[in-house]
């Protein structure tokens, strides 16, 4: 059984429906990236998987998620808890307007955790896990925002990383990248995926190729097809999957 | 030149003597009341006139302290009062309620800047001033009536200012905290006012302004008497008032006096509006 695991998900924004019965099984330490084209609702499926979908006014979600065997939609789960064990990177980079030692211990905070020594080793480790920490051990007061956009990326998957997530959902996360920022990026989601389960949500199909095991393809609101990557981009079974990433549409 | 073109060069010079005259107003506002208010705080000495307790211009002594720290007062008290309530409402608005509530809610406190001070003070002499005189005893007509009012006075300014300050941090910093798993008020605490401080101050020290500068409420229900409150529920005269209250009657030096209590309000007003610029701008940068 995979470390989530969808079933039947539909999800509505008022009368819209974003998502229809989906269901996939996200399997542990793998990178699984959802494609398709915009629109086509691979965000707010990201989104269904740490509920930030709550945030939005008159959205309403039926059908189960499973993280780690827990029913994430029932009534009384820990939402805060739910959310420091499921990370999500935004497309644009969104460091908080404070110092790089707060944006990272940011989440320590929140989640209560005082102990200075845990602190500086949180932040150290976190730092060293986005390969940050020797550019930026010594200007630690720095504002976050005066950084490029991808240490501010970066930045970002620390912050996510110091509060010990187990998944890591990024939404487009190099969008906003240049082409050689977007490579280092994704050297660095093989690594993170020794430790941590990743799904991605991309616009960029060679990305998706490129870095993840399992891709599943997201078409108004239907999941299409979902499989492993190498069979998804050589031999789809699904004709509206091999028009998408043959590009005759999308 | 074509013809459009030479209409076009009218119409700039039209329009920027109407955005002069504008600010010519300003001008003439400010040569007036120095003109007449400085020789005479020159005459007696800026620091006589600044610290002296005795305002009896019928025998030429003409003390402001007993105004200045009435002002003060009054003013200290009503951000005590309006700073608290104002933010949280804010916070409310712009944190934690719908759209539809706000909606409704935040013309309903744009509307209380509307109302006529005179009104504002009408309510205090009736329900406020006798509330605190069977209450807490006193007079009624004190500083603490005074500073509940203004308190109420400037809540549309620190509210409104604050709420587009509080709205204008980009949501993602906000999906960026509840994403790390932060309460909504952790998110406000750690993140949305130290994003939106500058705004948040400028709010504060143009409530501030609006305190100092109230005069027709503070009339009604201060009481007015000069000398320096020695509680809360002492009546208090403010600087406003002081000239409203005697312009009426003042000539010669008297009339002098008001013009350079007029300069110094002036001047504490000036200096409130540049550290609102100033600290809102830097926001921005």
């Amino acid at each position: 059984m995979g470390i989530i695991e969808v079933s039947d998900l539909s999800f509505f924004y008022g009368k819209f429906q974003a998502l229809k019965n989906v269901t996939l099984s996200i399997e542990k330490q793998k990178i699984t990236a959802l494609i398709g084209p915009s629109g086509c609702g691979k965000t707010t499926f990201l989104r269904t998987l740490n509920r930030m979908n709550d945030l939005v006014e008159g959205a309403c979600c039926q059908g189960q998620v499973l993280i780690d065997g827990l029913d994430i939609y029932q009534k009384g789960v820990d939402l805060l808890e739910l959310r420091r064990k499921v990370g999500l990177v935004f497309q644009r980079p969104n460091p908080f307007p404070l110092s790089i030692f707060d944006n990272v211990t940011y989440g320590l905070r929140v989640h209560g955790v005082q102990d200075r020594d845990v602190i500086q080793e949180r932040l150290r480790w976190s730092l060293e896990s986005v390969r940050l920490w020797k550019e930026l051990k010594d200007s630690l007061d720095r504002n976050a925002l005066s950084l490029t956009g991808e240490q501010q990326q970066r930045l970002c998957i620390a912050r996510l990383i110091a509060v010990e997530p187990e998944i890591l959902l990024m939404d487009e996360p190099c969008s906003a990248l240049d082409l050689f920022a977007t490579e280092k990026i994704e050297d660095l989601m093989r690594e993170l995926k020794k430790q941590y389960t990743i799904v991605i949500v991309t616009h960029n199909m060679q990305q998706a190729a490129r870095v993840s095991d399992f891709t599943g393809y997201f078409l108004l609101g239907e999941l299409v097809e979902f499989g492993e990557t190498t069979q998804i981009f050589t031999a789809p079974t699904d004709r509206r999957t091999e028009d998408y990433i043959t590009g005759r549409f999308g | 030149m074509t013809r459009l073109e030479r209409k076009e060069s009218l119409i700039r010079i039209a329009l920027l003597v109407v955005a002069f005259s504008a600010v010519s107003v300003l001008v003439v506002i400010t040569v007036f009341i120095i003109e007449e208010g400085t020789p005479i705080m020159v005459k007696y000495g800026f620091k006589k006139f600044l610290f002296n307790l005795d305002w009896f211009p019928s025998e030429e002594s003409y003390g402001l302290l007993p105004m200045v720290i009435g002002s003060i007062m009054v003013t200290f008290g009503a951000l005590v009062i309006g700073v608290p309530f104002g933010l949280a409402c804010a916070v409310f608005l712009t944190e934690f309620s719908s759209k539809r509530l706000r909606r409704v809610i935040k013309p309903m406190i744009e509307l209380l800047a509307g109302i006529p001070s005179v009104v504002y003070g009408f309510m205090g002499v009736v329900i406020l001033v006798p509330f605190i005189r069977e209450t807490l005893g006193g007079p009624g007509l004190s500083v603490l009536a005074s500073s509940i009012i203004l308190g109420i006075m400037i809540l549309p300014t620190i509210i409104s200012i604050s709420v587009d300050s509080l709205e204008a941090v980009p949501p993602a910093y906000r999906e960026g905290s509840i994403a790390l798993g932060a309460t909504r008020w952790q998110t406000t605490r750690m993140v949305m006012f130290p994003a939106a401080r500058s705004g948040i101050i400028a709010s504060i020290i143009l409530g501030m302004g609006r305190a100092i500068g109230e005069t027709m409420a503070v009339i009604m229900i201060a009481g007015n008497a000069i000398a320096i409150p020695r509680s809360l529920l002492d009546p208090v005269r403010t600087l406003t008032s002081n000239i409203a209250l005697e312009m009426a009657y003042a000539s010669g030096e008297h009339r002098q006096a008001l013009f350079a209590t007029g300069v110094i309000l002036f001047v504490i007003i000036m200096i409130l509006n540049t550290i609102a610029n100033v600290t809102s701008k830097r926001r921005k940068a």
